[in-house]
């Protein structure tokens, strides 16, 4: 995206990291947002969204990075010196309190300067709080903008958790902030619920042209609603864009998994514009270098139903579900599994062709390739690295060595070694790690965090606990996200290379 | 064969208790209150109610009860409030042990406590000449629990996004205190009065130990018309009157009031 002007940019996080205890909650987030902007962030639960957002509002203060408004540091203000206003997730109603009471909340706090000249023709600005008139024309017409008016008198207690939220709404907007922060404001309310408040929120916003930072995990609010989608994983942000970008264009495996519905496929580049994924070749539009193993992403919509002699693939119907306004159709094609959306139905069992236009064959560059790690070799001659010990071959690191009996290392030309505590890089390949719901079985030990299905199979992040190092891998075998499970590598399988010369 | 009994069937105990030990109490004193004793036998009187509202040694004696227990409960309030308030809002691990600090004292035997504060007070040389000061401190060091947990209770289940609600509307530190953190511990404050008042106007032994005997509440009154002077009807007035007062303060402080959201009393422990 071209740099804005300062004066357009509201706010501005500056490699903003927040550390809860231990953990990260927000790493290096760099983010701006337009005047009279719609924003959402948008990520699974503990992606750090919520994180961001109260960072913003100054409940949380960053361990790192600054946060800037209209230019200046506010970094360190406190909730009440930024003109920023939240709607809470629990809407936070205050209930002793009655609904006029709770909207004048931030009116009767607020003071305003008023400029006056005395006999001596000199200006004097004082600062006087609003008057009770003011307050009543404020309340009165923010309880109009949420569609509350002659609810003043009534308690919290009595409101439906629909009229909380308007209450919650107007609570804010009274104040005219800048920025109106929505923390997941819609997450408890009912579906038809949801989507009324969806569009109102909307109306609102263009009504008030006050910029909105919204935070949901839920995807299709997002792409409903937003100027602008950041969407964040693990506390970093994976892809800035316009729903439609994200939607198209998604930064990476994670964001085509996580926003809509996708078929995410291992291919290869085979030329020019070219890539081969169900063993065809495909003409695409990305370009990349020839040979590069690539994450295809083809949007369930995109693919085409032809007659079975005609399509570019060929695939067995295994499942045909309708969905009101169109059917999902699941075919299998070779090992790789393709869902496919379309308004014509199939027969289950039957051989379908398919057929997938360039512009709709999204390509990634594939985020983990081979794994990589620092490790060091123990007095056993195994390796330790990602947290774990694992069985090796040391002779590798030394062209035409054996070991003798005592363990040690004679290099090829009769040297011999002590390779204990030798650091080493560690590479092994996603293919060769195995898991296992036997702690004991192997090498080291992690949950798994992630999982995304890739056609024919899963690729899955196990972290370890103690430093959270991740192995990723792939295997066709299904696992839950936060199984905890035990990794295994063969011997032959870790790669390893010596960082200096051993003594 | 099993046995089944019907919900009224398992009330019938309780409802025994209730009669026996409440509802026929109360009405034995109130027999004695409005009866006085004549050497024709007890007959129906007010003379009873007259005779405490125009005595003035028993309206001395509560106006010094009210005194007594007024400022001991203030003095409570104040002391336990930042204490609960810090224990409650702080983000300590150990910080319930520190509570079971502040509320220990109350397992040890009570008489025990007070004859320890006694010698303390001797040794610092309060007790011979501070008789007031005295017994305020023994009330104050004896019902401070008693205000700190019900205080406690309801500063820890406040939900913090009130509070977060409050600053982010332009509340500063002192605002979001008096304007919501302060009225929404109004149950603990309430329920912490009642506990730490009521006592503070009958409870005799703290005030006879600390002040030598000097200082006579209401609780040591009708102890005395009971045990000392034999007259059980001017006893159980003095207890009616008693009764009616906390009545009237309890209505006075909304421990009756039963709202929905807010239990009365923050439901005490």
């Amino acid at each position: 995206m071209a740099e804005l002007k300062k004066e357009e940019k509201i706010i501005e996080l500056v490699g903003v990291t927040k550390v809860f205890d231990e953990t990260t909650a927000a790493e290096n987030i760099d983010l701006y947002v337009r005047k009279g902007e719609f924003i959402t962030l948008l990520g699974p639960s503990g992606c750090g969204k919520t994180t961001t957002l109260r960072m913003i509002a100054g409940f949380d203060i960053p361990t790192s990075g600054k946060i800037l408004l209209n230019g200046r540091d506010i970094t360190d203000l406190p909730p009440n010196k930024r003109p920023v206003n939240t709607v809470f997730q629990r809407y936070a109603l205050f209930p002793h309190y009655n609904i006029y009471d709770n909207v004048a909340f931030g009116l009767m706090l607020k003071k305003v300067p008023v400029t006056y000249v005395n006999k001596q023709g000199e200006t004097y600005t004082k600062m006087r709080k609003l008057t009770r008139k003011e307050i009543d024309e404020k309340v009165k017409s923010a309880l109009a903008v949420v569609d509350l008016e002659g609810f003043e008198k009534r308690s919290v207690s009595t409101l439906s958790g629909g009229q909380q939220q308007r209450v919650a709404i107007a609570r804010a907007i009274v104040n005219e902030p800048e920025i109106l922060l929505l923390d997941e404001p819609l997450g408890a309310l009912d579906l038809k619920m949801r989507k009324e408040m969806q569009i109102e929120l909307k109306e609102m916003h263009k009504k008030l042209g006050i910029t909105f930072i919204y935070v949901t995990h839920d995807q299709e609010e997002a792409l409903t609603m937003s100027d602008t989608i950041v969407v964040m994983k693990d506390g970093c942000i994976q892809q800035i864009g316009t729903p439609t970008d994200i939607y198209n264009e998604p930064a990476n495996a994670f964001v085509a998994d996580f926003i809509g519905d996708s078929n995410i496929l291992s291919g290869t580049m085979v030329g020019e514009k070219l890539v081969r994924f169900c063993n065809h070749n495909f003409p695409c539009v990305d370009d990349f270098e020839k040979n590069e193993k690539v994450d295809v992403v083809v949007r369930p919509e995109d693919i085409r139903m032809v007659p079975a002699d005609r399509g570019m693939l060929q695939g067995k119907v295994v499942s045909v579900v309708f969905k009101g306004v169109h059917y999902e159709i699941t075919a299998m094609v070779g090992r790789s599994e393709m869902v496919i959306q379309s308004t014509q139905s199939a027969q289950t069992g039957a051989v379908i062709g398919m057929d997938i236009g360039p512009d709709d064959i999204h390509i990634m560059k594939k985020e983990f390739t081979v794994n990589k790690y620092d490790g060091y070799i123990t007095k056993k001659n195994t390796v330790a690295f990602g947290d774990g010990e694992f069985a090796c071959d040391v002779t590798t690191l030394y062209p035409g060595s054996h070991l003798d009996e005592e363990g040690y290392l004679i290099t090829a030309d009769g040297q011999q070694l002590d390779l204990t505590d030798t650091d080493v890089t560690v590479e092994v390949d996603l293919k060769d790690i195995e898991i296992s719901d036997d702690a004991e079985e192997g090498g080291a030990r992690g949950h798994i965090v992630s999982l995304i299905y890739k056609g024919d199979h899963y690729q899955y992040i196990v972290r370890t606990e103690e430093n959270e190092e991740d192995f990723v891998l792939d295997t066709e075998d299904l696992w839950n996200e936060n199984d905890y499970v035990s990794v295994k590598i063969r011997p032959e399988c870790i790669r390893m290379k010596l960082k200096q010369e051993a003594k | 064969m099993t046995l089944r009994f019907s919900r009224k069937q398992l009330c019938i105990p309780y409802a025994l208790f209730l009669a026996l030990f409440v509802v026929i109490p109360m009405l034995l004193i109130l027999f004695y209150a409005f009866t006085v004793s004549t050497p024709d036998g007890i007959r129906f009187s007010f003379s009873n109610l007259a005779n405490f509202f125009t005595s003035e040694s028993k309206l001395s004696t509560l106006l010094m009860s009210f005194t007594i227990a007024i400022i001991s409960t203030a003095v409570c309030l104040v002391i336990a409030y930042p204490v609960a308030y810090i224990l409650a809002r702080s983000k300590l691990k150990k910080k319930q042990v520190l509570l079971m600090i502040f509320i220990l004292p109350m397992w040890i035997n009570f008489v025990l406590r007070i004859t320890a504060l006694r010698e303390l007070l001797n040794a610092v040389g309060l007790l011979e000449s501070h008789n007031y000061l005295c017994t305020i401190i023994g009330m104050v060091y004896d019902f401070l629990p008693f205000m700190i947990l019900p205080l406690y209770t309801s500063l820890e289940k406040l939900d913090n996004s009130y509070l977060e609600a409050a600053a982010d509307l332009g509340g500063n530190k002192f605002a979001v205190f008096t304007k919501v953190t302060f009225p929404l511990s109004m149950p603990g404050v309430i329920s912490g009065i009642t506990m730490v008042f009521m006592p503070s106007m009958t409870n005799y032994v703290i005030s006879d130990t600390l002040s030598n005997f000097n200082i006579t509440i209401l609780g040591k009154q009708i102890d005395q018309y009971f045990t000392t002077y034999y007259d059980w009807h001017m006893g159980s007035m003095i207890s009616i009157v008693l009764l009616v007062i906390i009545f009237l303060s309890m209505l006075l402080t909304g421990g009756f009031k039963d709202d929905k959201n807010e239990a009365r009393g923050a439901n005490l422990w």
